[in-house]
């Protein structure tokens, strides 16, 4: 029995403790926003927040995050109504939208730690990957989110 | 099965979950019908109001609105519903998007046209009769007001999801009247003119933007099914070979495995999660058949298609005579160009989910091609194609990729031997090593000048991996028209010109990829140009301008790309502009970009200014998105992008080896149209990526003072002269 904590609730689920946070969250818990991408950390469409830094779930083993609280999307807020989202929708960010899920919650924590990034400071911390190429849009609704002093 | 249940209303509900436990009622990430604006994946529930194929209004003045191509992150849930909208002189916030079926377009006969997503086609094809379908649908309104109201139907108009009668001053809604309307038939039916529009030509936000924000957009690989089991699946490493012989037994008992199926070039392992089966077979001993393309190398292709350059290839054009001209002219240049196989690299990788029953099976996937998949599966299941239900999702990317039907194919042959609906997922390792690639191609041009640097004479020879020939069609012709695109029908004015072409195939697959011939073409041609203006001792954009003087829309384009790009600004030692002109899918585009070099030599994109012509536009917001998509797309591929064989195999297998512009190397994109108007409706997917890489290649030619013929750039070492 592995339990971990995702989104404020308590699972105690019966898997294999090696099994990849990600496949844990989408197979055996239905939370299906969080993405699969490339499975060795490269794209970030996985990315979910450990005890509220942005970490890869493809990558870490559901055993190891037992101590800590694992927020996905859906726990990001109960409507959208996160500041980082609102500014998504503001700013026309996502169009295939796959990646979008993992991108958001990269910027989450970007802004947690720095509230006003420079455009380097957001060059370094946003390595996700994007193939419909929606960086000009991020690189904006993360400013917006700033000069908003993130409300 | 509830769809209404929202995801946090299911967690409360399930403390303890399982492995294996299959969730039956539950559909990941549904939102309420009454709040979802879109809704790939399931049909509303809609028992009235249907006026015509294309649309339903609801009592509450719900507007439905079908869309016929695939949603992949290009707007077409949101842009050909505006169409539609347009004619219907709805309320545009009373509007949301579904999937037109596939199945149903094929009982009635072609209800939705062309199902087909590609050639940047959704607007520029469909207009047209989506304009008609609205129209349509608001004539049928109007009608049944003026029946309820014992009017004539000439004193009633529609505005605003309200016909209105003009004498009383009276006013019903859409919802009120569209059962009647439904029953009612009408002729003679006029669709507006541009300048007649209200709606398109506004940037209108997104449909789908809300559900993509939190996760709650089903994409095919988000689908769960009651009793519901995964695939991962391994494929021969050569392209073509197949499977000799596989050991079941070393896996069988990997927890949750429950089977394994061999494919003719691969083999699946069934298991209960995902990961149980692709840790399975990740383990799997697997032994393959391979022939002589197990001996076949990158480098070797290249030496073949450079060699066939010499050729004589098939004439797909000629103007005068081009051997003659060459022959007497003061200076011949010539010059060889080389581009590699690349792959689509989907952020999604391919998946479907497939239910056989015994006659019914139920297809759900991310598709470009639900139609063709539909009859496909019809073929291969054996059931006839009124019980085939193509469920179409979010596509996680699709750049041409998703409009083959290996994948679903693929998954359907597993099904059948599963017996329960199964969800088949490739790794991204297979999603890349088993693609389907943009061609590799070599060309060689020459140009002829006199002693006063005036053109005499132009020659182009394409040897191209033929798209076509893979696909099976008829190429007897020796020329692919696809490979051609661009350098056949290349604008410029040159007394003499001749363009030949070769086909070349390997044992590699290869598949339309985002602007297909033009993404190479342009590349090469428009390099070849900046030679030609440098033997011309004349500034590359002025040059083109003196070889575009018969066609205005190209100088205007070109003369608004001089003016918002600065061009004749002076920039910084190491930086440079450089540019290049297209003209695909009935769009021109110019674009301008700066480019630096970097202590590491390498080639760094600083800004993009794109000026485009694609006549009309029907929501520049999105348009710009997609101008911007080409434009990262494009970068990607013309510094990184490149497919390597070795021993047959495709080396890159993740993003590791096969590298994407993230955001540190994204540069400053600015977009500016300038629509001709008329009749004139070019596509918009495609068009921004094929300027991209000529245009880098032309300024790292000013920084460096060195000609890159070959890609991708990432290759060169880059020193500024």
């Amino acid at each position: 029995m592995v339990k971990i904590n995702v989104n404020g609730q308590q699972y105690e689920l019966n898997v294999d403790p090696s099994t990849p946070l990600l496949w844990v969250l989408r197979d055996n818990l239905n939370l299906t926003g969080t993405k699969y991408g490339c499975g060795i950390s490269q794209c970030g469409a996985c990315t979910v927040h450990m005890n509220g830094q942005a970490v890869r779930s493809c990558s870490i083993p559901v055993s190891q995050v037992e101590q800590f609280k694992i927020v996905t999307i859906e726990g990001l807020s109960e409507d959208a109504s996160h500041p980082v989202q609102k500014a998504w929708i503001e700013e026309d960010v996502p169009q295939c939208g796959y990646c979008q899920s993992g991108q958001i919650m990269t910027a989450v924590t970007l802004l947690e730690n720095n509230a006003n990034p420079s455009d380097e400071e957001i060059d370094r911390a946003m390595t996700n990957i994007c193939r419909c190429g929606t960086y000009q849009r991020i690189r904006r609704a993360i400013h917006k989110v700033a000069a908003k002093g993130g409300e | 099965m509830s769809i209404d249940k929202t995801r946090r209303e299911f967690l409360k509900k399930s403390v303890s979950v399982s492995t294996g436990l299959v969730i039956a009622f539950h559909i990941p990430g549904m939102i309420p019908a009454t709040q979802a604006k879109v809704r790939p994946f399931e049909p509303f529930d809609l028992n009235q109001g249907e006026i015509n194929a294309w649309l339903a209004i609801e009592p509450d003045d719900t507007i439905t609105i079908r869309v016929a191509q695939a949603e992949m992150g290009q707007g077409v849930f949101t842009a050909l519903p505006m169409i539609v909208a347009e004619e219907l002189e709805a309320d545009w916030r009373t509007v949301r998007a579904e999937y037109a079926s596939a199945n149903r377009t094929i009982r009635e006969e072609g209800a939705y046209q062309r199902m087909g997503t590609g050639g940047s086609r959704a607007v520029r094809h469909s207009r047209p009769y989506l304009q008609m379908a609205g129209a349509e649908a608001r004539e049928k309104l109007i009608k049944a007001a003026a029946e309820k109201w014992l009017v004539d139907k000439s004193e009633c108009y529609a505005d605003y999801g309200k016909i209105h009668h003009k004498p009383s001053g009276r006013s019903v809604s859409y919802g009120a009247l569209a059962n009647a309307a439904a029953k009612i038939s009408v002729s003679g039916v006029r669709i507006k003119t541009p300048e007649e529009f209200k709606l398109l030509g506004l940037p209108k936000k997104r449909l789908d933007t809300p559900p993509k924000v939190d996760g709650s957009a089903v994409f095919s690989i988000d689908v769960r099914r009651p009793n519901m089991v995964y695939a991962a699946v391994v494929h021969c490493p050569v392209q073509g070979g197949t499977l000799r012989s596989y050991r079941f037994n070393a896996v069988r008992n990997m927890p949750g495995v429950l089977q394994g199926i061999k494919l003719k070039s691969g083999i699946a392992i069934v298991a209960k999660t995902y990961w149980q089966a692709k840790t399975a077979v990740d383990r799997l001993p697997v032994q393959w058949n391979i022939g002589d393309e197990g001996k076949t190398y990158s480098d070797t292709f290249r030496n073949e298609y450079s060699a066939a350059l010499a050729n004589e290839g098939t004439i797909v054009l000629e103007r005068g005579d081009t051997k003659e001209a060459l022959e007497s002219s003061e200076k011949i240049i010539q010059s060889d160009y080389f581009v590699p196989y690349l792959a689509h690299a989907c952020m999604e990788p391919l998946n479907c989910t497939v239910s056989v029953e015994k006659s019914r099976v139920d297809i759900w996937a991310g598709m470009q091609n639900p139609e063709s998949v539909l009859n496909a599966v019809a073929k291969e299941a054996g059931v006839a194609h009124e019980n085939i239900h193509v469920h179409n999702c979010f596509l996680g990317g699709g750049f041409g990729r998703r409009s083959s039907n290996d994948f679903v194919i693929e998954a359907t042959k597993i099904a059948k031997k599963v017996g329960q609906p199964v969800q088949m997922i490739w790794s991204r390792e297979e999603d890349m090593k088993a693609g389907a690639y943009r061609p590799m191609a070599a060309m060689r041009f020459k140009a002829g000048f006199d002693l006063d640097k005036q053109l005499t004479a132009y020659t182009n020879h394409s040897v191209t991996h033929s798209i076509l020939k893979d696909l099976g069609a008829d190429v007897s012709s020796g020329i692919d028209r696809t490979s051609v695109e661009g350098l056949a029908n290349m604008p410029y004015a040159i007394p003499r010109k001749k363009i030949t072409h070769t086909i070349k195939n390997t044992h590699i697959t290869s598949w339309w990829w985002r602007s297909v011939g033009s993404s190479q073409n342009a590349f090469a041609m428009e390099c070849f140009m900046d030679e030609m203006a440098t033997e011309a001792k004349m500034d590359p954009l002025k040059y083109r301008k003196k070889l575009l003087a018969h066609r205005k829309d190209l100088l205007d384009v070109l003369d608004e790309l001089e003016e918002k790009s600065s061009w004749s600004k002076p920039l910084p030692r190491g930086h440079a502009r450089g540019m290049a002109i297209h003209e695909c899918f009935g769009t021109i585009v110019a674009q301008a970009v700066e480019v630096s070099v970097d202590k590491y030599g390498q080639a760094k994109v600083h800004k993009v200014v794109s000026v485009v012509d694609c006549g009309n536009l029907v929501n520049p917001l999105i348009a710009e998105m997609q101008i911007e998509s080409g434009i990262i797309y494009g970068i990607s591929a013309a510094l990184y992008g490149k497919i390597t064989i070795e021993k047959g195999r495709v080396q890159e297998d993740n993003f590791d080896t096969y590298q994407m512009v993230r955001m540190q190397e994204t540069p400053v994109m600015e977009t500016h149209w300038l629509l001709s108007g008329g009749n004139k409706w070019g596509g918009i997917g495609e068009p921004g990526l094929p300027c991209v890489a000529p245009a880098i290649v032309n300024a790292l030619y000013r920084i460096t003072g060195r000609r890159i013929r070959s890609l991708p750039v990432g290759d060169y070492y880059l020193q500024v002269s």
